[in-house]
This record gives C-alpha cells, sequence and structure tokens, in this order.
C-alpha cells in the first residue's frame, strides 16, 4: 500500500491514452454518428417532401381528369351541335336544290312545250294549207294567203 | 493458499508485485546490501523499504493493458466506422460514446471539444481496470505463481497509487483549464476573492479555496480505491471460504459488483466532467 513512481507512471499513462483518444478514436466516430445522423434526418425529410410531392400530384391529377372531363363533355356537345347544324345545312341545301331542280324541270318543260306548240303551230298551217289546196284543189297562192294563215295559228 | 495462514493468505493478495530501489544498508537474505539497488521485492518488508523509488509492476502492466485494450478496439471500430448501417461493435462502441456525449452535453456548459474523448477515455480505462476485478481473486495470481511471479495483484484501482494518478491527471487538467479560461490573474482571484469577496479576507479564501480545489483529486482517488479494495478484501475473504461453500457469497458479490464496478467508473468521469465544468466557469 505504498505511495511511490506507480502514480507517476499511471498519470503519465492517463495523459497519453486521453491523447491517443482525443486524436484517433474520438473524431471518426463522433464523425459517423453525426453523418448518419443526417442522413436520417435528410431522409425523413425527403419522404415528407415525397409525400408532399405524392399529394400535390394526386391534386394535380384529379384537377386535370376533372378538366378532361370537361373538355370532352364541351367538345362532345359542340360536335353535336355542329353536326346538327351540318344535317340541318345539309336539309336546307338538299331543299334548295331540289327546288331549283324543279324549277330547272319546270322552266325546261315549259320551253319543250312551247317549242312543240310553236312546230304545231307550224305544222298546223302547212297542213291547213294542204288541206285547203285539196279542197279548192286549186293551188293557192301560199304567199297571198300565208298573212292569213300565220293570223289563223297564232289564234291556235 | 496451501499451507499459509488466513492472515498470510490476504497479505499475499493485497502486495503488490513491486520493482524498486533497495536503499544502501538494507538487509537482505542475512547480507548487507553495499550500494543502493534496484531489484525486484521479494517481500512485503522490502517492498515498504523501496519507499516511493518503486514501481507496481502488476499495476502498471494491467492498467497499460486495459488501457491498450481499449485503445485498439475503439481505434479499430474508428477507423472502419461508417455512417451506414454500423455492425454490432460498432453498435456497443457508439452506445458507449454516445452515453458520454450525452453526458457531456448535459453537465458540461463551455464550449471544449476535448471534454468528451476526456469522460470517454475515462469511463472506459476505468471501467476495464475495475472489470479485472470480475476474474476470481486466485486465477491469476497463480498462473503467475506457476511462472515464477510471487506477487501480483491484478486490479490497478485497487491500487491507490493508480486511483492518485489517475486523479492527479485530471487535477492538472483542471489546473490547465482554469488558467486557460481565466487567465493566471483570474484564476488567482478566483482562489482570493471569493467566497468572501474583500481585500481583507483574501487570506481566508485562499485557504479555504486552495483546500476546496486539493479536496477534488483527493475525493476521486480515494472514493475509487476504496471501493475497489473493500470489494477486493471481500473476495480475498470468501476465496478462504471451503470451496464448496464459496458461490453462496461470491455469486450475490459478484453480481452486486458488476453494478459497483460499472458505477465507480460512471461515478469517476461524471466527477471528472464536472471539476473541468468548473474550470472553466467564469465566476
Amino acid at each position: 500500500m505504498n505511495i511511490n513512481l506507480t502514480m507517476i507512471g499511471q498519470t503519465i499513462g492517463f495523459f497519453i491514452f486521453i491523447a491517443f483518444c482525443v486524436k484517433y478514436v474520438w473524431p471518426p466516430l463522433v464523425q459517423a454518428m453525426q453523418d448518419r445522423q443526417k442522413k436520417i434526418a435528410d431522409g425523413l425529410a425527403a419522404s415528407d417532401r415525397a409525400n408532399q410531392d405524392l399529394e400535390l400530384a394526386q391534386q394535380r391529377a384529379t384537377q386535370e381528369l376533372r378538366e378532361a372531363r370537361d373538355e370532352a363533355a364541351t367538345i362532345v356537345e359542340k360536335a353535336n351541335k355542329r353536326a346538327n347544324q351540318i344535317v340541318e345545312e345539309a336539309k336546307t341545301e338538299a331543299r334548295e336544290q331540289g327546288d331549283r331542280l324543279l324549277a330547272q324541270a319546270r322552266d325546261e318543260i315549259e320551253q319543250e312545250r312551247q317549242q312543240a306548240r310553236d312546230a304545231l303551230r307550224a305544222e298546223v298551217a302547212t297542213l291547213a294549207i294542204a288541206g285547203a289546196e285539196k279542197i279548192l284543189e286549186s293551188s293557192v297562192d301560199a304567199k297571198a294567203h300565208s298573212e292569213m294563215l300565220d293570223k289563223l295559228s297564232a289564234e291556235l | 493458499m496451501a499451507g499459509e495462514s488466513p492472515a498470510e493468505y490476504i497479505q499475499h493478495h493485497l502486495t503488490n508485485l513491486t520493482y524498486g530501489k533497495l536503499p544502501a544498508g538494507f538487509e537482505r537474505n542475512g547480507t548487507e546490501l553495499q550500494e543502493a539497488t534496484w531489484t525486484m521485492a521479494q517481500s512485503a518488508e522490502e517492498a515498504r523499504a523501496m519507499g516511493f523509488m518503486a514501481f507496481h509492476v502488476d499495476t502498471l502492466f494491467m492498467s497499460a493493458l486495459t488501457g491498450i485494450i481499449f485503445l485498439v478496439l475503439f481505434r479499430m471500430v474508428a477507423k472502419n466506422a461508417t455512417s451506414e448501417q454500423p455492425g454490432k461493435l460498432q453498435n456497443l462502441v457508439e452506445m458507449v460514446v454516445e452515453f458520454t456525449q450525452d453526458l457531456v452535453k448535459n453537465t458540461f456548459h463551455g464550449r471544449n471539444p476535448m471534454i468528451g474523448p476526456i469522460a470517454l477515455t475515462v469511463f472506459v480505462w476505468v471501467f476495464l481496470q475495475n472489470s479485472l476485478k470480475l476474474i476470481p481473486v486466485d486465477y491469476i495470481p497463480a498462473l503467475t505463481s506457476a511462472m515464477g511471479i510471487e506477487y501480483t495483484k491484478i486490479v490497478p484501482t485497487t491500487d491507490p497509487n493508480a486511483t492518485f494518478g489517475m486523479a492527479i491527471g485530471v487535477f492538472l487538467m483542471v489546473l490547465y483549464y482554469s488558467i486557460k479560461v481565466k487567465g493566471v490573474g483570474g484564476f488567482t482571484k478566483e482562489l482570493t476573492f471569493s467566497p468572501f469577496n474583500h481585500w481583507s479576507l483574501s487570506w481566508f479564501n485562499l485557504i479555504l479555496e486552495t483546500v476546496g480545489l486539493l479536496t477534488k483529486p483527493f475525493s476521486l482517488a480515494l472514493r475509487l480505491f476504496g471501493n475497489m479494495y473493500a470489494g477486493e478484501v471481500i473476495f480475498i475473504l470468501i476465496a478462504l471460504l471451503p470451496f464448496w461453500a464459496q458461490w453462496a457469497l461470491q455469486v450475490p458479490w459478484l453480481i452486486f459488483h458488476i453494478l459497483v464496478v460499472t458505477l465507480q467508473a460512471f461515478i469517476f468521469m461524471v466527477l471528472t466532467i464536472v471539476y473541468l465544468s468548473m474550470a472553466h466557469e467564469e465566476h
């Protein structure tokens, strides 16, 4: 139980161990622990952020879906309207065309009739003259009587 | 313990392996030494005769060994320390480091990055030195005496030299940081102007403060030594019982000492931090 040089030896050892610990043991350990803490904190923050992003994305997706649906509805409505319009236009046009064609046909018929009537008239005049010639059994100067005949045919 | 009386057995177990300077004129094996010689003490009387000029080889060896085990182990882990998933050993080491770090954070209010590693060294080193006590008292001495070494006392903290050595280390650090933080003037002022802030009472303050200052290493060293030494003596006494009855006392005492060993290391560390913290505080 003597106090002796051992005490001083122990003090020297004490300082050597502390110096070694300060220089080579403590810094890397604490560094590693701090790094891990930072990593975990970063990871948690990242997951928070990801969650937020997900929520935002979901919101945006919902909104976009709604917009798309609205737009689709609008487009369909517009298309329907346009289709109706086209049908309406086509109907009108068809009716107009029909009417036009009808009118044209009528005109043509009228013209033909006129022509036929004219031709008939001319024929009638000739026939009448031929008939009269036969009846009179004399030649009648066509020129002398044509004026009278024309008047007659005009009356037909 | 063959052929020994219980007193001799206890005495034997409490004697350190001592290497020191025998003074001239010491009578050894019937012959008187002509001049002072450095030699291994062969008995407790010789060790006593060596006085201050002696080393306790077993104490120094075991404390150095535990210190080296601590540093090698922690250095190994520190070198391969990863901030990814730690291994089992790294986990254990980090647990100890974090424990000391938290304690320093809560106890030490200054700003000094040295306190952490100091506390860690103190805690683990003292813990390992104390832990040697959990080895049954006869194992190592039997082994060394078979190797021809007469005395072996393996627990360094049951040797006041070891505890005082560490306490002096702490004391020197307290002085160093007191002067570093407050300056020589500030430290002197602290010693002479508190608790009674009047110039005429400064001599009284100086006495009080010096006593207070010196109490620190004494309380540190004696607390650790007292606890460890008393426990060791009990272990030796239990070892005197017949071998078939020893377990009945040994087991509870051992379990109790698992606590004491840790607790004393913890107290030594906490007091070290507190003393260093006080050294950093300005009044």
